[in-house]
């Protein structure tokens, strides 16, 4: 993984010395282990400062809506499609961007590490596939496969899908994975047993809205939520308004999400919205094979008629 | 979104759409009547309801 942070490094040290862009965004090291921050370097003697390891779960894509620089980013798989969706979008030009892929082994979940290890976490190392992890009682050894993200482990986009540079040759796709095996068990449910599953998952939101400030895709100027003239969802913490709220909030996302897992890991509380955003993208593939931000070239689901289009849910 | 509403658990037979042109009355009566049916088998919705708020 340092051969990544060295050759980002030297990527976003080249292009700032030869002007190719203002300023580049990625990743540095955060005050606490296993949460890295986002940053933005725009002189070549900052850029000691970029890393990268297995905790920039942060989707950088949220950073481009609406800039007018010329910008270095860096992408992984799912930044990309993200970048893709923004571009879609006219968020941001392709021409402002010098995209720096790099494929993606995964991300650790912070709270699988934190649920494991005894006592208070001083640092996260990594190598080989294995995570170690230093607590002031003992070291802790765990395989990275075991600890990924709920979206890594089932990812199979982990090459960036646009780019201008990549710092690493692509890494093999995972095959024998479902996406959509916690969605189809939800779908085997009754509809009384769906209602009190997303009841109990819903239950401890605080309403914070975490989820929606790290997506990339919630670019609103002002968020249906924020909205008082006319309040469409209240904004307590009444079931049926965080109910309305998770779901409108997914239904936002509708054709658009790449499950890079921005939202549940932005979560205070830890809920798995992606459950919601899921179930939409297992849709858009069934129904208008559609996955979001592969192609700059091709309209979203949702943006476009087609004579075929799936219209059983109309008498 | 009926896929989405029925996945967090809503009745398959509570939402209804239907495209109706203002010149298909006999259409409109037959999809009023067979929503009203529905609906009513279903009896009154005790999801996505908000209980007025408690005043102490």
């Amino acid at each position: 993984m340092s051969t990544y942070t060295d050759k980002i490094r030297e990527t976003a040290q080249r292009l700032l010395k030869e002007c190719k862009v203002e300023m580049v965004i990625g990743f540095r090291k955060g005050s606490q282990p296993m949460m890295n921050e986002p940053c933005v370097v725009r002189s070549p003697e900052e850029v000691d400062q970029l890393i990268w390891d297995s905790n920039c779960g942060i989707n950088l894509a949220n950073y481009l809506t609406n800039r007018k620089e010329k910008i270095g980013i860096v992408a992984k798989g799912c930044d990309s499609r993200n970048i893709v969706t923004h571009i879609v979008e006219n968020k941001i030009a392709r021409e402002q961007l010098v995209i720096i892929g790099v494929p993606c082994l995964g991300m650790i979940d912070k709270r699988k590490i934190a649920a494991a290890a005894d006592g208070e976490i001083l640092s996260v190392t990594e190598a080989d596939g294995q995570v170690m992890v230093k607590t002031a009682q003992a070291t802790q050894t765990f395989a990275k496969s075991d600890v990924l993200q709920g979206n890594c482990s089932v990812c199979t986009h982990r090459n960036p899908v646009i780019h201008d540079e990549m710092i690493a040759e692509p890494v093999p796709e995972q095959t024998d994975v479902d996406p959509y095996a916690d969605v189809a068990e939800i779908d085997a449910m009754t509809p009384e047993q769906r209602h009190a599953f997303f009841e109990e998952l819903l239950a401890p939101c605080i309403r914070c809205y975490a989820c929606r400030n790290a997506c990339p895709l919630c670019y609103c100027p002002t968020c249906f939520v924020d909205e008082s003239k006319p309040q469409w969802v209240g904004k307590g913490q009444d079931p049926a308004d965080v109910r309305t709220f998770h779901f409108l909030r997914a239904y936002h996302c509708a054709g658009r999400c790449t499950d890079c897992g921005a939202c549940q890991r932005a979560c205070p509380v830890g809920i798995n919205m992606r459950l919601l955003t899921k179930k939409l993208n297992k849709d858009c593939l069934e129904l208008y094979g559609w996955e979001a931000g592969l192609s700059t070239e091709t309209r979203p689901a949702l943006d476009d008629y087609q004579p075929n289009d799936p219209e059983n849910f109309i008498h | 979104m009926k896929n989405l509403l029925e996945h967090m658990g809503m009745e398959p037979d509570r939402l209804h759409f239907s495209w109706i042109s203002s010149a298909e009355s006999t259409k409109f009566v037959a999809v009023v009547n067979q929503i009203t049916a529905k609906v009513k088998a279903l009896g009154p919705n005790q999801r996505f309801v908000k209980k007025a708020a408690k005043v102490a």
